[in-house]
């Protein structure tokens, strides 16, 4: 059994589920959302599977390497570490039930399920993959089950939101493309794993050269900016969340725009320290003003999916801030160090759950108010919808950061990390979370509270799939925010050794 | 690999076959040339895989031909003949494939195509310089007869303007060609025997030559300036024409400059290189830009084209062992996915919309109406885009690779040329396929998607995209070709 190659089965399960539902004819619709969620769950039953072997202290494991291309040295590389697994799990979590929330969706329920699959075995290609020509690969092919998504199944303006997206994600991908290229030119591989070994070792600044190491960095970085996104790369976000279709803006917040905080520790992090070091005050400041600008964003935002859309950009600086600051000096508080750290991938997870599931609340209100979304256009569902207003509600203050429930413990972390190396910026950063308060209050008051809205006297209960959105991602919320000891200890090891990393 | 000849002598029997069975039936024709194509696409495919990648050039047949000037008919092939061979294979059956609904004079088009494939061949596997300009040559004139008699609007324009910088471009190279002949003091038209005699030449005489040959060739290249004659004549050509001209027809031009300009004068190149590569740079961008704002189909197509035919200009101007590759590479992807853009283009939207206006096709919900086409359109248009996984990709890498070495600017003007790809791609796929997603019952209904046009697609997809995942199937091939005597003193020239 120690041979069966977890990790492969893990990305080409879904895509193989695609497959069949792409070819099969005359599949009903019932059979083709059941097939499709199957496919899902397949990420789910893996991953755990996973987990139970995971041995936290053991660095990468299930590791698979397979020469490729010869004659570019290129390997078919995958393993898996701490933050890998977490985001295999998140998507375990998040792909099946983004699946239930579209569940309704009735026009080509075929395709939609198998560009969905797609989507998701790309994105744990991404987690997995250790060689950057297969991450690449899957890096890239995730846009395009994204643009279709969104162009086919989304609102009035998906058309624009949907090329905007893609553009703006290549264009900082070519960018990636030529950092990579260069990469090679100078090191002669593109395994992660190796670069950061001739990093370790010194090979890799001596083969590259000082000035031209800039380069690549700033070429990488623009690639991982433009995605998570970090300011001011994030104007393609809110229009894309917008007007995707449910299912998909959830797994877009919940896994996609992990994809990039991901690279940040996979690939700069490790290979790129000393350009991180020596960029960190403008970098630490761009994230600041993401966490600062997308909270009071979402504070004058009146689109209930733009409100989230925009908490999004404010949640996800919080990870890149954590991981700037501490570029600066980790070596020098290494307690602090741990913490950010920690806290970076605790929020990814978190975040991912909490996004995900408020996007599943926007989706059940919109598709009971004739695709209306406004903050106005409702008042008072907490007494037509009494279990909804409760479950949105725990999502809700869980995106708050209340302690208890998940969100907490990831931002409580960052900002006792932060603290020990740029007190100011953290005093500044406070300014975000009073505005998250701020605005998920509101929302909270004019959606649930006051007078019943004019025409939505007559919304239907929760019906049995979205009963099943909801409620498993708050039970998680509740899981995660009692105990996140059971995340943190996956990772504390890899965590500790990452501090070791930079100079 | 003594197939290899064969794939030549079977196109030309196939075009006389083609020609007196034409008078009976087209049907006949058409049966005719699409046996003789595969026969010698399996001629290429059966010598592929008893190919024992070398540095040197395996002869063929080496026969006197015209004793007095010391020409000979001499075949041969490397690992770059090799690939570019079996892309002539392939784009010539795939052609034929979506040239099925020619009625009209049937015999006298198949002809013409055949013979346009035979001189492709015969370029491609000539080893003697006036040998290859004899078959380069041949290639060039059927051009102008299926642009003229088969194209649509403005194609006497359109086939004037190709043959016409065609021929400008091979006198160019002739001229050059008898210059190193003559003034060089050769005895033959082999490569090393010309290099050695260009070798001899003073500076200034060296430059020149360089500057006749090189860029007599990459006008069929599509290099920017020198490039107007591609959108037109691509537009004007009937669909399995477009897919010959873009597909295998520019890969001459580059051909011609790897295997004949550079090698012969590497020196002389290495001078001229800012200049090649600033105008490969230019071009990439410039025809981008172009293509993202056409109104026409086609014309996007066709300038995307010249934009991924900058991309083999780059990687020939940068000239190390990972550039060359790549650039060789290139041009065998470039050759599938234009085909397949073309294809859908031309023969599969517009034999059915009877429009290749955008603004008109954005109107209709292609996507629905032509589920199979769309589907084919967007892999295409994905692998035209470079995306990861299939065959541009690795070409494209390779060639970035290339030029981080010589100069990091180029690299990263590259990538903006990727980007601008990216954009005028998916502009077009949403105009065309996506701009109107729901049916409203009153839309015509088109024919089906006949068998031919099913096969010549899933052929160029699964070879786009077994390239993509494999491409060291044909840089196996390749490098060991780049290890040559004539090729390494040029790389060696380069790097120093």
């Amino acid at each position: 059994m120690n041979d069966l190659p977890l990790l492969s089965l893990l990305i080409f399960a879904p895509w193989a589920v695609a497959l069949a539902l792409a070819l099969l004819p005359k599949l009903s619709t019932g059979a083709a959302r059941g097939l499709a969620f199957a496919g899902s769950l397949t990420t789910t039953v893996l991953g755990l599977l996973a987990l139970g072997r995971f041995d936290p202290a053991a660095g990468m494991q299930f590791v698979e390497q397979h020469a490729w291309i010869q004659s570019l040295r290129i390997s078919y590389h995958l393993g898996l570490d701490g933050m890998s697994l977490l985001m295999v799990l998140l998507t375990g979590i998040i792909g099946p039930i983004s699946l239930l929330a579209s569940w309704r969706e009735t026009r080509d329920v075929r395709l939609f399920g198998a560009l969905f699959l797609v989507l998701q075995g790309a994105a744990l290609g991404v987690f997995l993959a250790l060689d950057f020509f297969p991450w690449f690969i899957c890096w890239e092919l995730s846009l395009v089950p994204a643009y279709f998504l969104i162009r086919l199944w989304g609102g009035s303006g998906a058309t624009a939101a949907a090329y905007q997206f893609v553009i703006y994600t290549i264009g900082g991908s070519v960018f990636m493309l030529a950092g990579f290229a260069a990469l090679y030119a100078s090191a002669g591989t593109l395994d992660f794993t190796e670069l950061a070994l001739m990093r370790a070792n010194g090979t890799l600044t001596a083969a590259i050269g000082p000035g031209l190491a800039t380069i690549i960095f700033v070429g990488v970085l623009l690639g991982l900016a433009v995605k998570v996104p970090l300011f001011p790369f994030h104007t393609w976000l809110p229009a894309t969340y917008a007007e995707a279709p449910t299912g998909a803006s959830m797994f877009l917040t919940g896994i996609m725009s992990k994809m990039g905080v991901y690279g940040f520790l996979r690939i700069l992090w490790p290979i790129f320290p000393d350009e991180l070091q020596a960029w960190e005050t403008p970098l630490l400041w761009l994230a600041l003003t993401g966490v600062v600008l997308g909270a009071f964003a979402a504070l004058v935002q009146r689109d209930l999916k733009r409100i989230i859309a925009y908490s999004s950009i404010n949640h996800l600086s919080y990870c890149l801030l954590a991981l700037f600051a501490i570029a600066s000096a980790p070596g020098v508080k290494p307690e602090a160090a741990t913490a950010a750290l920690s806290g970076t991938l605790l929020q990814m997870f978190n975040h991912g759950l909490s996004a995900a599931a408020l996007f599943a609340c926007i989706g059940i209100m919109e598709t009971r108010n004739k695709g209306r979304r406004g903050l106005g256009d409702f008042g008072g569902l907490r007494t037509i919808m009494p279990v909804f207003a409760g479950l949105c509600g725990v999502a809700m203050f869980s995106s708050l950061g209340l302690p208890g429930l998940n969100g907490f413990v990831g931002e409580f972390l960052i900002f006792r990390g932060v603290f020990g190396f740029a007190p100011v910026v953290t005093a500044i950063a406070t300014l975000g979370l009073l505005a998250t308060a701020l605005f998920l209050l509101t929302m909270w008051q004019r959606v649930f509270h006051g007078p019943i809205g004019g025409t939505i006297t007559t919304f239907a209960a929760l019906t049995g799939s979205e009963k099943l959105t909801l409620i498993p991602l708050v039970a998680l919320m509740f899981l995660f925010g009692i105990l996140p000891q059971l995340l943190v200890s996956l990772i504390n090891p890899l965590v500790s050794s990452w501090t070791g990393l930079l100079p | 690999m003594n197939a290899l000849p064969y794939a030549i002598y079977l196109s030309f029997a196939g075009a006389a076959l083609c020609l007196l069975a034409g008078r009976r039936s087209a049907a006949a024709a058409r049966g005719i040339a699409l046996i003789s194509a595969v026969a010698a696409w399996a001629c290429t495919l059966y010598a592929g895989s008893q190919f024992v990648p070398s540095s040197e050039m395996q002869v063929l047949i080496d026969l006197p031909w015209i004793r007095e000037l010391g020409i000979r008919y001499h075949l041969a092939a490397d690992g770059i003949s090799m690939t570019l061979v079996v892309l002539t294979g392939l784009a010539a059956t795939a052609g034929i494939l979506f040239s099925w609904n020619i009625e009209e004079r049937a015999g006298e088009f198949f002809a013409l195509f055949l013979a346009l494939i035979g001189g492709v061949y015969g370029v491609f596997l000539s080893a003697d310089a006036f040998l290859f300009f004899v078959f380069y040559e041949i290639a060039i004139v059927p051009k102008y007869f299926l642009i003229a008699k088969w194209g649509s609007a403005n194609r006497e324009y359109g086939a004037m303007k190709l043959v016409l910088y065609s021929f400008a471009g091979s006198a160019l190279v002739l001229a050059g060609l008898v210059w190193v002949y003559a003034a060089g003091g050769a005895t033959n038209f082999s490569l090393p025997e010309l290099a050695a005699a260009a070798s001899t030449l003073g500076w200034t005489e060296q430059l020149a030559t360089f500057g006749l040959l090189f860029f007599g060739f990459a006008t069929l290249a599509g290099i920017f300036p020198l490039h107007t004659w591609a959108p037109t004549g691509h537009v004007a050509a009937p669909t399995g024409a477009s897919m010959l001209l873009a597909g295998v027809v520019m890969k001459l031009g580059a051909y011609g400059c790897l295997r004949v300009a550079m090698p012969l004068l590497p020196e002389a190149f290495v001078a001229w290189q800012p200049i090649i590569a600033g105008l490969a740079i230019i071009g990439i961008i410039y025809a981008g830009l172009v293509a993202l704002v056409q109104e026409d189909f086609k014309f996007v197509i066709a300038y995307s084209s010249v934009s991924h035919m900058g991309f083999v200009i780059l990687g020939l101007a940068v000239a190390n062992e990972r550039a060359l590759s790549g650039a060789v590479l290139q041009m065998f992807s470039h050759g599938v996915i234009a085909g397949l853009l073309f294809a859908v283009v031309g023969r599969m939207v517009y034999e059915r919309t009877h429009t290749r206006q955008l603004a008109a096709l954005k109107a209709m919900p292609l996507f629905r109406l032509m589920p199979f086409a769309a589907t084919t359109f967007v892999i295409a248009a994905l692998a035209s885009m470079g995306m990861p996984g299939f065959s541009g990709f690795p070409a494209e890498l390779s060639i970035l690779i290339g030029t981080w070495g010589t100069s990091p600017w180029w690299t990263f003007a590259a990538a903006v040329g990727v980007l601008i790809a990216a954009a005028f791609t998916l502009r077009v796929m949403q105009l065309a396929f996506f701009g109107q997603t729901k049916t409203n019952g009153t839309e015509p209904n088109y024919v089906p998607l006949t068998w031919p046009e099913k096969t010549g697609a899933i052929l160029l997809l699964t070879t786009t995209l077994l390239i993509g995942l494999r491409p060291d199937i044909l840089l196996n091939w390749i490098e060991p070709a780049l290890q040559s005597p004539l090729m390494s003193a040029l790389i060696k020239g380069m790097s120093s």
